[in-house]
């Protein structure tokens, strides 16, 4: 064998017998003075200098900054217990924590400065200089398996309800209101909500289908989420299982994350509209997404929104107009069965209207949708956080108990007047998701207060919702922007026929030119 | 008598292989000197709260009255249970612990732990038993040990070991918030755990002066400071008070 042939060969095996992680994690982590200075600017804020989850912004958040000093991490490719690789860490640093107040540091930090805070970040636990550790990603199946056919998403829900029992603490359809989840709580002894598996781009490790196996597979340390890689090992269920678990988990979200749009369209229908929110018409009306946000403006603020945002849809006829909201939330407030559960969250998410932690009471659940009391001819509207006392805004609102709808007006978080007109409300409660449809007549007597919802205009909206037994009332709640409601007018039949007439005729003379060009052609051939 | 001696020259022989094997000395210990005592209880026992099994009823079917938590187990001579005591220092720094023999078994049954406490050597396995068939995951949250969270949703045993010496690592359950076990992780074998009588016994001391700390989960430690010289047994008694 030449010198050559021998090398290539030891090149080959060498390549050949490099585990898969090397590729994965090209970086190698690197200074750590340069790290501590990007981590006292930008870091510290949440993580605390020290590294121990409890910088000056911690208190109000939940769930809490990751408390580095442990080196448990939720997000890893490894096996339970085990400490996160480096390419772990980074993919944390660069792409953030969904649903977390964590955000991607990839475009406001270099390339250098995101390894350099990584490798601070090590400094803070012995765990990671210990060379007896073993760290090592587990070794999945490139491609996602399992299958989206039904029947293995069937198999999936068999494996989710009957088998491992996700649901005792994700709820039987997956919104995180099993019966063990309001018992739970993280390592610190944080409350922790089970996830709601309705929502995977707010998945803290991402929302994909291999995303979701790897959780599976490594469980998320630190929290009651296990690890199920032992099931797999003592062929209790099978690798290919496993991935229809996560193609089931998969399944029950959208197949994208929710675009957010401004206008939501609301179609003129036949006959009336539905009082109902599980009436078959809504099946056929799009839905919106509108995310919601803490309140953190005004005292008392809220930084630990439970209820992440609605999906809006809306009818009408010829009188009427049928608005229809829900969203996910884990109980039906009150709940007893959540009172301690609300009691760990005002311990934990600090108030600062008051030095002491709040009491956990059986606050209602409570929506409310807003709009300009006119329609605003410009772009100038109300104030979007409840109005002023000089320009109030015109609301519905709706609580859980008692069970009721009004409208009125808000001059502020504080001051909402009743009106007397009539508003319709009716809500049903399913497996962790909340229907309401309010219906409302499109022109009402009182001009001065009540907006006129007028078709073919853009009509200013905004959500805030409540989830009692997240200890949600008065100004902790979860807000949105401005948005507009457009009462689609139906086109008018001339739209359709007219560009079918135009072919028609289009149609019509180019065969009469065709016929004329051949006869032509044909007399000159007789000739 | 002659079986004794066999059983005695066998064990002799395995000890001295064992010592060549390793390049140890042979350990003084053999024999070796004994801490026994009792763990008493005074005041007021505090009642236990009731665990509602409603949603597990293979558990509840197991009891027959309402089953409780068992934070303070106060026994019915008087003195309190689930006590762990053990060495806490004093061992010649040459010490090294034999190899750990056989596995340490923690089963989960009737949507509690048996045992309540328990102690384990650096290295040994413990065997996590789910003997209920029901959802359980086992966490173990130890701070100087790696922590794991598995989840057993049938009858099946896994295993781990702890790398580091660690009084406690909590061990406990999600789906059932009520359930809560302790492990001492330890370099050396002198522990134990006062039982249903309230009594404790640590064997096969080196002679020399030892801290024994009494470790309690509701109401912390206690530590005692003993001599043992030879083969003698000394007593030390701790008591914890109520509140």
């Amino acid at each position: 064998m030449t010198k050559r042939a021998f090398a290539c060969v030891v090149v080959l095996i060498t390549a050949a017998s490099t585990p898969l992680t090397a590729h994965l994690s090209p970086l190698t982590l690197q200074d750590t003075t340069r790290g501590k200075a990007v981590y006292v600017k930008w870091c510290a804020g949440c993580h605390g200098d020290g590294g121990a989850g409890d910088g000056p912004s911690a208190a109000h958040m939940l769930p809490r900054p990751r408390n580095f000093t442990g080196a448990i991490y939720k997000i890893r490719s490894t096996a339970s217990g085990q400490l996160p690789t480096d390419a772990d860490l980074m993919r944390a640093i660069d792409e953030g924590l969904p649903g977390s107040a964590m955000p991607a540091w990839k475009g406001r930090l270099s390339d250098g400065e995101r390894r350099d805070v990584a490798a601070y970040i090590k400094t803070f636990s012995s765990f990671f200089a210990d060379t007896s550790q073993h760290v090592a990603a587990l070794k999945f199946s490139s491609a996602p398996g399992g299958g989206t056919d039904p029947s293995a998403l069937k198999e999936g829900r068999r494996f989710y309800e009957d088998s491992i029992h996700c649901n005792k603490c994700h709820g039987d359809e997956g919104r995180g209101d099993g019966p063990s989840a309001p018992t739970l709580k993280d390592d610190a002894g944080f409350p922790i909500y089970a996830a709601d598996l309705h929502q995977n781009w707010r998945f803290r490790g991402g929302g994909t289908v291999e995303d979701i196996y790897r959780r599976l597979r490594t469980g998320l340390d630190g929290t009651p989420m296990p690890s199920f890689s032992d099931l797999i090992e003592q062929k209790f269920l099978t690798d290919e299982q496993l991935w229809r678990l996560a193609q089931y988990v998969r399944s029950l979200s959208p197949p994208g994350a929710p675009e957010v749009r401004d206008v939501i369209h609301a179609p003129q229908i036949a006959g009336t509209v539905p009082v109902s929110p599980d009436d078959s018409v809504w099946a056929r009306v799009s839905r919106y997404w509108f995310p919601l946000v803490g309140q953190v403006i005004r005292k008392a603020r809220w930084f630990a929104p439970a209820v992440s945002g609605v999906w809006v849809q809306a009818v009408y006829d010829s009188k009427t107009v049928a608005l229809r909201v829900s969203w996910d939330d884990r109980t039906q407030s009150p709940d007893t069965a959540w009172l301690k559960f609300e009691q760990r969250i005002l311990e934990t998410v600090a108030a600062d209207d008051s030095a002491p932690p709040l009491q956990a009471e059986p606050w209602p659940d409570q929506l409310a949708v807003q709009f300009p009391r006119h329609i605003p001819d410009g772009m100038e509207r109300p104030y979007f956080l409840m109005g002023s006392e000089t320009d109030p805004v015109y609301q519905w609102r709706w609580t859980s108990r008692p069970r009721k709808s009004v409208a009125g007006l808000a001059r502020s978080i504080e001051r909402f007047d009743t009106l007397p007109g009539a508003l319709a409300g009716e809500a049903s409660f399913d497996h962790g998701e909340w229907r309401l449809v309010f219906t409302r007549a499109l022109a009402t007597p009182d001009t001065a207060n009540e907006v006129q919802l007028e078709p073919g205009r853009a009509i200013p909206m905004a959500f805030f919702a409540w989830d009692g037994s997240s200890g949600e009332h008065g100004s902790r709640m979860a807000v949105s922007t401005w948005y507009f409601l457009a009462l689609d007018r139906p086109t008018p039949p001339g739209v359709f026929i007219s560009p079918v007439l135009a072919m028609v005729v289009t149609l019509g003379l180019g065969l009469v030119v065709v016929r004329r060009a051949q006869r032509r052609g044909a007399a000159r051939a007789g000739v | 008598m002659r079986k004794l001696g066999a059983t005695a020259a066998t064990g002799t022989v395995l000890a001295l292989a064992l010592a060549a094997w390793t390049h140890q000395p042979p350990r003084p210990e053999q024999g070796g000197g004994t801490i026994s005592g009792k763990v008493k209880f005074a005041g007021t026992k505090p009642a236990m709260p009731k665990i509602d099994m409603t949603e597990e009823p293979k558990c509840k079917a197991k009891y027959q009255g309402v089953p409780t938590e068992e934070t303070v187990v106060v026994n019915p001579n008087g003195t309190l249970a689930n006590v762990f005591v053990y060495v806490k220092s004093g061992l010649p720094a040459s010490y090294t612990a034999p190899a750990p023999s056989g596995d340490v078994t923690l089963d989960q049954d009737g949507c509690r732990y048996h045992p309540h406490v328990l102690g384990i050597l650096v290295g040994q396995k413990l065997a996590i038993k789910n003997s209920d068939g029901i959802l359980h995951n086992i966490k173990a949250k130890g701070v100087k040990n790696r922590p794991f969270n598995i989840s057993q949703p049938t009858n099946m045993v896994s295993e781990r070991t702890f790398t580091a010496p660690e009084v406690m690592v909590p061990l406990e359950c999600n789906v059932h918030g009520w359930m809560h076990a302790w492990l001492a992780v330890l370099p050396h074998p002198f522990s134990g755990v006062s039982g249903a009588d309230g009594s404790f016994t640590l064997k096969g001391l080196p002679p020399g002066t030892y801290t024994i700390e009494a470790w309690h989960e509701k109401y912390g430690t206690q530590t005692a400071s003993v001599t043992v010289a030879g083969s003698e047994t000394k007593t030390a008694d701790f008591s914890f008070a109520g509140k």
